[in-house]
């Protein structure tokens, strides 16, 4: 499963370390760390938001060290849905029955539309909405947006979507 | 001294470029070595022909006057065909239809053992393993830098300073017009009738902006791009084109927010090519505004390589047309 943490740490030398060496002892992959110096909590602490890839069983163990060596777990959180993408429909969007239109991604089990903003300028004109959409990896993602696409056109909807060279690896 | 001829075919803004171009830098290249001489310039009325070369200055001065170069009725072909020269520079409108005039000039030109530099998109984007093939055959050069991204060195820059490269996928933006209305639109939050009414107000859009706006400008350019850097075949109709008329000042507006651009991106990569409206995050560097061109390759040794610039005018394409003639002056 893939752990999403926060952690609060003393601010002395050698805390991240302390804080990392759990997660790897117990065979974790840790796949970011966004350590923030300049943010301390109102508890004079550090935040450091760490996330990983670890085997389920080991979860309790890991928070019990963790504490055992004076690093405080704040938040424990599963990341479920890692991928992200935002898109742009324009068109007569409610009237196509925006309700069904999330719903086809809804339904997929494998991704969701996670944010949505609307603007309507006048009725009879066409509106536009701002959607993010997020999956369990990047070939769910793929598979949604394949969704969406034949959706809008069905529905008669422009969708406009990222570049697309910039966010696949080279 | 070397001395290389040339004959304008096409006199409008492009070509007039080119002949002042010529004028500016003549002295500067005869200090290299180079002397551009040119012998034929033809427009639709006519045509002024001097094996010793023309006056460009007398010649710029009465196209201004009367509309035309004409001194005589010689035609495009008898220039191409009869005037000793080595480079035809073939700058008449672009035809996206059948390609003509600019195309049957071309293979003249070719037939007749001339070098051949183009700003002209339409044969291009219709026939270009052709008209390569046809240099090729007939041993020479065949230069098309113009074509796409005006000024933007692009080809060069893939084919020269990147040789050794696979290029794995370009992505750009090559039509000012269209990147100067969708800057507007979200600038201003204006709607797109009114931005278009005012780009062509200031002359960057065209009166009839269908070419632009519903991305065929753009696929064309796509479709030259690939067919060289990819020795593809494509033609205009194996490009997936959406425009931008349909995009509303509130859509610019919500992708603003969330830190996007929309920009009519084209795209050529994984054997497909299209030109659809993109969100492009604010900070990347093909998010560039106003009239401007923008194309990012991607490479296997290099990477990433983006290169922007103007993508119209006169003169900025007479800037990639001299660059063409003198690398042929320089490797023939």
């Amino acid at each position: 499963m893939i752990v999403s943490m926060t952690l609060e740490l003393k601010d002395i030398p050698g805390q991240l370390v302390l804080a990392l060496a759990p997660i790897s002892e117990l065979h974790g992959n840790i796949m970011s760390v966004v350590h923030q110096h300049e943010e301390k909590t109102p508890r004079g602490t550090i935040p450091v938001q760490v996330t990983f890839e670890i085997d389920q069983g080991v979860l309790d163990e890991l928070i019990e060290k963790l504490e055992k060596s004076g690093v405080g777990v704040a938040r424990v959180g599963e990341e479920r849905l890692r991928s992200s993408v935002s898109v742009v429909l324009i068109g007569h969007i409610i009237h196509s029955d925006i309700g069904d239109t999330i719903d086809r991604i809804d339904k997929t089990g494998f991704a969701e539309v996670v944010d949505l903003s609307l603007s309507m300028p006048a009725i009879e004109k066409t509106s536009s909405a701002y959607l993010v959409i997020n999956a369990e990896g990047e070939n769910e993602l793929k598979n949604a947006l394949e969704i969406l696409r034949e959706v809008a056109i069905k529905k008669d909807l422009l969708m406009i979507e990222p570049i697309r060279l910039n966010s696949e690896a080279a | 001294m070397k001395t290389v001829r040339l004959s304008l075919i096409g006199f409008g803004a492009v070509g007039q470029g080119v002949a002042q171009a010529i004028l500016q830098k003549k002295e500067i290249l005869k200090g290299q070595g180079i002397d551009l001489c040119v012998v034929g310039i033809s427009d639709s009325k006519g045509s002024e022909i001097n094996a010793r070369g023309i006056d460009l200055k007398s010649a710029l001065l009465r196209k201004k006057q009367k509309g035309t170069v004409a001194k005589s009725n010689d035609s495009a072909f008898d220039i191409i065909r009869n005037v000793e020269h080595e480079i035809v520079v073939e700058a008449t409108p672009t035809n996206i239809k059948n390609g003509e005039p600019g195309l049957s000039n071309m293979s003249a030109a070719f037939n007749s053992g001339r070098h051949v530099v183009t700003s002209n998109k339409g044969p291009l984007a219709l026939c270009f393993s052709q008209l390569k093939e046809a240099a090729e055959d007939n041993g020479v050069f065949f230069r098309y830098e113009a074509t796409v991204g005006g000024a933007v060195p692009i080809f060069n820059l893939i084919h020269e300073s990147l040789a050794g490269n696979r290029v794995i996928g370009i992505e750009g933006i090559l039509n000012g017009t269209t990147n100067y209305i969708l800057t507007r639109m979200e600038q201003e939050r204006l709607p797109y009738e009114l931005v278009l009414k005012e780009a062509q107000e200031l002359g960057i859009a065209e009166t009839d902006p269908t070419y632009d706006v519903e991305g065929i400008d753009s696929a064309c350019k796509l479709v030259i791009l690939a067919n060289s850097v990819f020795g593809q075949a494509a033609t205009y109709r194996d490009v997936e084109v959406t425009g931008i008329t349909k995009i509303t000042p509130e859509a610019l507006e919500l992708a603003s927010k969330n830190n996007y651009v929309v920009k009519l991106i084209c795209e050529a990569g994984n054997g497909t090519l299209t030109v659809a409206p993109r969100l492009v995050p604010k900070k990347h560097p093909l998010a560039v505004g106003g009239t401007l061109n923008v194309a990012s390759i991607l490479t296997d040794l290099a990477g990433r390589i983006t290169i922007s610039g103007k993508g119209a005018g006169s003169i900025e394409t007479a800037s990639s047309i001299l660059s063409d003639i003198l690398y042929i002056a320089r490797n023939s």
